[in-house]
Parts: C-alpha cells; structure tokens; sequence
C-alpha cells in the first residue's frame, strides 16, 4: 500500500508561474479531483506530477521518498489520461488496447475497425480502456468524462471503484461532478 | 523495444503513399540527373556515387518532420515516456523504424539507381558498402534533429538546418570510400562515425523528447 504526499508544489508553464504552494496527502484507495476553472493550472500539476514538466520547487514523495528521483520507476507507476487521447487513427483499437480491456468501455465491437472511424466519445473510451488494461497505482486522468454519454461515464466510475478497490489511486481534473463517495477536492 | 518497432512499422505501412514519398523522391532525383547531365556515359559514371549519396542523404530527411510531430500533437509522447522505458530506447526504436521505413529501401534501391547512372559494376559493392553506415548515420542523426524541432514553431525550418551541417562529414567521406581508389580510410571514418552516433544520437534524442514534452 503506497502513499503520495505534494509538498509545496510550484509548477511553471512556459514563462509563467501557474500553480504555487500546492500540497495534498493521497492514501490507498484514494480520489482526488482536481477543480479550477480553465487555465488554473490543473493539466500543468498532472504533468507535473507524472514527472513529464519538472517542479520549481516542493516535493514529491511516493511512500516518504522523492518521487522524480527516478522517472523511469515513477512512470512505471502512472496510469496516464491526458488531455488528448493519444490514439492512431490508422490503427484499429485492438492494435493499440489489449482486447479484454475494450470489453471494459464496451468498445468490442468496434475492436477491428480503424480508429478514425470511431467518434470523439469513443476515442475517448479507447483511452480509458488503455488506463484501465495495465494495473498502475496511482491514475492520472485529464478530464476523462470529455466527451461521455451517461452509460460510458458510469462505466467510467465503476473502472475507477474498481481501481480504489485494489488499493489504487485516482488524480482528476474534471469539470463535471464525479459522483463517487470520499473524495477530496483540491481547488486550484 | 521490439514491441514499438512493431508499432511504427505497421503506422507506416497504413500510410504507405507518406511512407513511399522518400523512396519516390530519391528514384526520381537520381533520374532527373540522368536526364541532365546527359548520355555521356564518362561524366555519369564520375558524379554517380555523389548523385546517389546525395539524393539518398536529401531523401532521408524528408519523413523526418512525420517522425515525432504525429506523436507530440496527438499526446502519444506524453504516453510513450511514461511506458517506464527509458528515453533513450524510445529514441534508438524510432531511429530504427526511421531506418527500416526509409534507409533500408533506399539501401535496396541505390543499386539499380547506381546501374542506371552508368556506375562501373565494380564499384557498385564499395558503394552500397558505405551507403550502409551512411543510412544508419542519417537515421541517428536524423532523428536527433527531429527530436530538438519537436514542438518547435517553425521546426520545418530549423529542421534541415540542424540536420545538414551533421550530415556532412559522412557525406564527404562516404562519397570519398565511394569514389577513391583507395576506399578504405575514408570508409574507417564513416564507420567510427556511425559508432560514436550509435551511443551518442538516442542519448541526445531521448533528452530532446523529454525537453520536448515539458
């Protein structure tokens, strides 16, 4: 069972100093939902948080040691759904995701179809479905309910109990209410 | 490793018209010069080994912009160096399937090319000898290049203007192997060149793509 602890975060962007003091303690099991309205720095702390833009300054700490110390074993760690959905139209979904996940977001039978034939919703599915394929402990997900129909968005959520349920952890930026019990909210 | 070789390879062949477009580019360079210098076979059997070198060379950047854009647009480097691999072996993967896609084609394909330029039947081996090291080196190089412009703004244009003045060492003494009677020094030199790049350019690559992503 891990621990995540922020401790004081800075984050630049660009030239430009978007978040500062930012600290949060995440436990096994944990949700914690990323709030701010556009531009408040939400996208830049996951980032920063997958180790993928460096800190200014504050630490990161997985189990009470520096997290970014190694970036190989942290990534190792992350589940990561950023802001564009990283999938190759020219490739089917069952090239890019291994096929049980697909079942996962209800994707199976579009499994052998060329991506680009899928719509925005589905592609975001298909990048859900990628998270969810590969147990990680901790999630880093960038608005993951953009572009969900209802039914997908409570699959959405039963991926994520599922995820707290072995212990995993979940970071979120989102917009829309996420409707699952004990979870915090950073405002950023 | 193998797994993202496997990955790009089959990108490529679903965009096959992009993927043939250096290949294209390198046939009908080679024929234009056939066209006008003229038949005057002395002439053409001289320039054949640079003619080839250099449209080889010129073909070799042109899907390099494809190399890294597509995957820093649509967020696929994000995921790629949060796989857990190193940098450098995402870096020394796509250098190979940019050889794979690219070098090797254009490998196979200098030595009809060579033919039809009037080169002499016994220079042909020395010069696909040296294009070998030479495509390995353009890839290396190549996809350095690649990797710094990445994100950039006007990355079409600093692209070739970082990629040449690397490229030129090997051009001079690839072209020197390919057309002195004594082949074997210069060649010794392309060679040390492709082992120092070897090391050296996914090491390079791999910091640009994580500069890159910031």
């Amino acid at each position: 069972m891990h621990l995540l602890t922020a401790q004081k975060l800075a984050i630049f962007r660009g030239e430009r100093l978007v978040l500062n003091g930012v600290s949060f303690a995440l436990r096994p099991g944990g949700i914690l939902l990323l709030r701010g309205a556009n531009g408040a720095g939400k996208s830049s702390l996951l980032r920063a948080l997958a180790g993928l833009t460096p800190l200014v300054s504050g630490d990161l700490f997985w189990d009470d040691l520096p997290a970014l110390a190694d970036r190989e074993a942290h990534a190792a760690r992350i589940g990561w759904l950023g802001h564009q959905d990283a999938v190759k139209p020219a490739l089917t979904p069952a090239e890019q995701v291994p096929r049980s996940a697909l079942t996962l977001v209800g994707l199976e039978r579009f499994a052998d179809l060329p991506t680009r034939f899928l719509s925005a919703g589905q592609k975001r599915r298909l990048a859900i479905a990628r998270v969810a394929a590969t147990p990680k402990a901790l999630w880093l997900l960038d608005e993951p309910t953009t572009g969900l129909d209802s039914a997908s968005i409570e699959r959405f959520l039963a991926l994520c109990s599922a995820q707290r349920a072995r212990g995993g952890m979940i970071i979120a930026s989102t917009h829309t209410p996420i409707d699952l019990p004990n979870t915090e909210v950073l405002a950023l | 490793m193998i797994s993202l070789i496997a990955k790009e390879l089959r990108l490529s062949f679903r965009h096959g018209a992009e993927s043939m477009a250096a290949l294209l580019f390198f046939i009908i360079a080679g024929t234009l010069f056939a066209f006008g210098v003229g038949p005057d076979p002395s002439i053409l059997s001289r320039i054949a080994p640079s003619v080839v070198w250099v449209t080889a060379l010129l073909a070799a950047l042109l899907p390099l912009d494809r190399l890294f854009g597509p995957d820093f647009e649509d967020g696929t480097l994000d995921l790629l160096l949060l796989s857990g691999k190193p940098a450098y072996e995402i870096a020394a993967a796509k250098a190979a399937s940019h050889w794979l896609t690219t070098g090797l084609p254009l490998l196979i394909m200098a030595a009809p090319l060579a033919v039809m330029l009037r080169l002499p039947g016994d220079r042909l081996p020395v010069l696909l000898l040296t294009l070998l090291p030479g495509t390995l080196i353009f890839s290396l190089l190549g996809t350095m290049a690649a990797a710094l412009t990445t994100g950039a703004r006007r990355g079409a244009i600093l692209m070739p203007l970082i990629t040449l003045p690397l490229m030129i060492p090997s051009l001079i003494f690839g072209t020197a192997a390919a057309t002195s009677p004594h082949p074997a020094p210069p060649f010794y030199m392309i060679f040390a060149m492709l082992l120092a790049a070897l090391p050296l350019a996914p090491l390079g690559t791999g910091l640009a793509l994580r500069a890159a992503a910031e």
